[in-house]
């Protein structure tokens, strides 16, 4: 058996029982890279040496006793919007070509602490705005199980690297189902935790009340021990949760008896691809057989949670964007008359249209006189679209429904219509909205084989109904 | 299409976000904005009629902590980024007479 078919928890086993090592680990996955990465661009950024380097340090703290965490020596990639210190992080953009942070994200640091070890930097769509991988700056990823295909955003990169073995795991940020949308599209698990949950500090933000960082994996008992790795509470993030439940792979139990799982109708209506629809339904029918309580609902208020997101994303985003002017770090334009004219030309020039169109999106309705028209009314409904979940899951444990509403749609096909774009989000997105927890675990394929993924949703701080009801429906796939 | 973009808005937009657009992107702008605003009009279906906007799901309160140092000395790394540096400043364009 490759070392590669491990699963990140596996693999940490075999290098801790002493059959294998991180240095090995690394090799299989720097070989991997070297067959199939020309084909799937996964990573923008990759240094073999320091990647060997590290892997080698970590089988030493690990034969010494001093690494013992439960990812020690696991190879895994981190989306490039996450800082790494020492390590290019670009956003996929032009505009931080070369940029090196002088600090490690506090989610990579909590990941060093457990002794994963870094291959590279993902590729993702330009500050993550995207749902394709396709505003990459960097050209674009393929989805390794069907190349013609795009990988889901924004962190497509990601989601590739680990369907591709091109690493054992990932991080990935999601604001509006960039985790739970290519794993669904790739065929991985991924999972966006509450608000809160796991540290912003060194993500470079996009929609600061929206955005999370989570995990790209195998498997579910993956998810729940990289969830466990990274979420901590955080001095360093203002909005960062001090919770005490976070051993999340205490919910890894094959049970799901008595378990109340809510149907959105709203969910399973237009524009949802049969095959999804077949395979999703087909998913909760096993969850039935395992003794879960089904019952279906209607969640209400679906079709607002796009706009409402544009709105709020796009105003945050032209926000948390102005710091990008060519002062301070990465591309500054060459010829300008005077600063200001600098600063516009840097930001033009440095900046692709999707990210553009948004900070102009942004700006508009910040700007005096629709504030209150566009801005405060998204955050009106927004309000409307939290309690509409709050009265489901005072019924449901776990609500669930596809990840999105076909297959990866072909390379080349999305860009064209925006609107057409965000719709891809439409099943992602009011979790991002109401904070709520959100996992996404394959669960079948399409008449052209490619992966459909389940989505769960939890309650504020219930993702362990999530990881059980997740885990019980993955044991069931073994064993049939 | 309901909301037509007109070439001042455009120029407003554009000095507000910084960005310097070509006639061509002004115009691909405009028919974006336009109908990425008709989808938002959408809202207006909702009566929010006594709703507070919502910022935050929870809570949030400002995180105090005494004001002092507790990383090291990090100018080095931090100019070393820099587009144009002088010593230990960032160089930008002559900004007053």
């Amino acid at each position: 058996m490759s070392l590669l078919e491990l699963t990140a928890v596996e693999l940490a086993k075999e290098i801790k029982a002493g059959k294998t090592t991180a240095v090995e680990a690394m090799k299989a996955v720097l070989e991997q890279i070297e067959k199939t990465e020309e084909t799937y661009h996964c990573y923008i950024t990759i240094d073999k040496e320091k990647a060997m380097q590290a892997a080698k340090e970590a089988q030493e703290k690990i034969e010494a006793g001093t690494l013992t965490g439960p990812l020690a020596g696991v190879p895994v990639a981190i989306k490039d919007n996450l800082c790494t210190k020492g390590v290019v992080t670009t956003c996929a953009s032009k505009i931080l070509e070369n940029f090196v942070p002088q600090y490690d994200a506090e989610a990579v640091v909590k990941l060093q602490e457990a002794g994963a070890v870094m291959i590279g930097k993902t590729n993702m769509d330009e500050f993550a705005m995207g749902s394709t991988t396709e505003t990459s700056a960097y050209g674009v990823t393929k989805n390794p199980r069907n190349p013609e295909h795009v990988p889901g955003g924004s962190s497509g990169g990601s989601a590739a690297a680990v369907a591709a073995d091109e690493c054992f795991f990932a991080l990935g940020s999601d604001t509006g189902g960039s985790i739970r949308q290519p794993a669904s599209y790739c065929g991985v698990v991924g999972m966006k935790p509450t608000y809160g949950t796991v540290s912003r500090y060194g993500l470079v933000a996009y929609g600061s009340s929206l955005d999370q960082i989570g995990p790209l994996c195998k498997d579910v008992t993956d998810c729940a021990t990289i969830m466990e790795v990274i979420a901590s509470h955080d001095l360093k993030d203002s909005t960062s949760v001090e919770r005490k439940d976070t051993d999340f792979t205490s919910a890894l139990v094959d049970d799901v008896k008595g378990m109340r799982i809510g149907i959105p109708k709203d969910y399973f209506g237009e524009g949802l691809d049969p095959d999804v629809k077949a395979s999703v339904l087909n998913a909760v029918e096993v969850l039935k057989a395992k003794g879960a309580i089904v019952e279906e609902f209607d969640l209400s208020l679906v079709e607002y949670a796009i706009p409402t997101y544009y709105t709020i994303a796009a105003a945050e985003a032209s926000s948390n964007l102005e710091r990008f002017d060519g002062v301070k770090y990465g591309y500054r334009a060459k010829d300008y008359e005077g600063l200001h004219n600098m600063y516009k030309k840097t930001r033009s020039e440095g900046f692709g249209p999707e990210v553009k169109r948004r900070i102009m999106l942004g700006s508009f309705v910040l700007s005096s006189g629709y504030y209150d028209a566009y801005y405060l009314k998204a955050l009106r409904v927004k309000a409307l679209i939290k309690k509409a979940f709050d009265e489901a899951f005072a019924k449901y444990d776990v609500i669930i429904g596809p990840a999105a509403p076909t297959t990866a749609p072909k390379l080349g096909s999305s860009l064209s219509d925006p609107i057409k774009m965000y719709l891809s989000d439409i099943y992602t997105i009011s979790v991002n909205l109401a904070g709520l927890p959100g996992m996404t675990v394959p669960c079948g394929t399409d008449k052209n084989g490619l992966p459909v993924g389940m989505q769960l949703i939890g309650n504020c701080f219930e993702e362990k109904k999530l990881i059980q009801t997740a885990y019980t429906y993955e044991q069931s796939r073994k064993e049939n | 299409m309901a909301n037509v973009i007109s070439d001042e808005t455009i120029e407003y937009v554009g000095i507000l976000a910084k960005l310097e657009l070509s006639d061509e992107e002004k115009e691909a702008a405009k028919k974006d904005m336009a109908s990425m605003l008709d989808h938002i009009d959408k809202l207006n279906e909702l009566d929010t009629t006594g709703v507070e906007p919502m910022s935050h799901v929870f809570p949030v309160e400002n995180v105090m902590r005494e004001d002092v140092v507790t990383n090291g000395d990090g100018s080095e790394a931090t100019l070393a980024n820099a587009p144009e540096r002088k010593e230990d400043a960032f160089v930008v364009p002559k900004t007053v007479d």
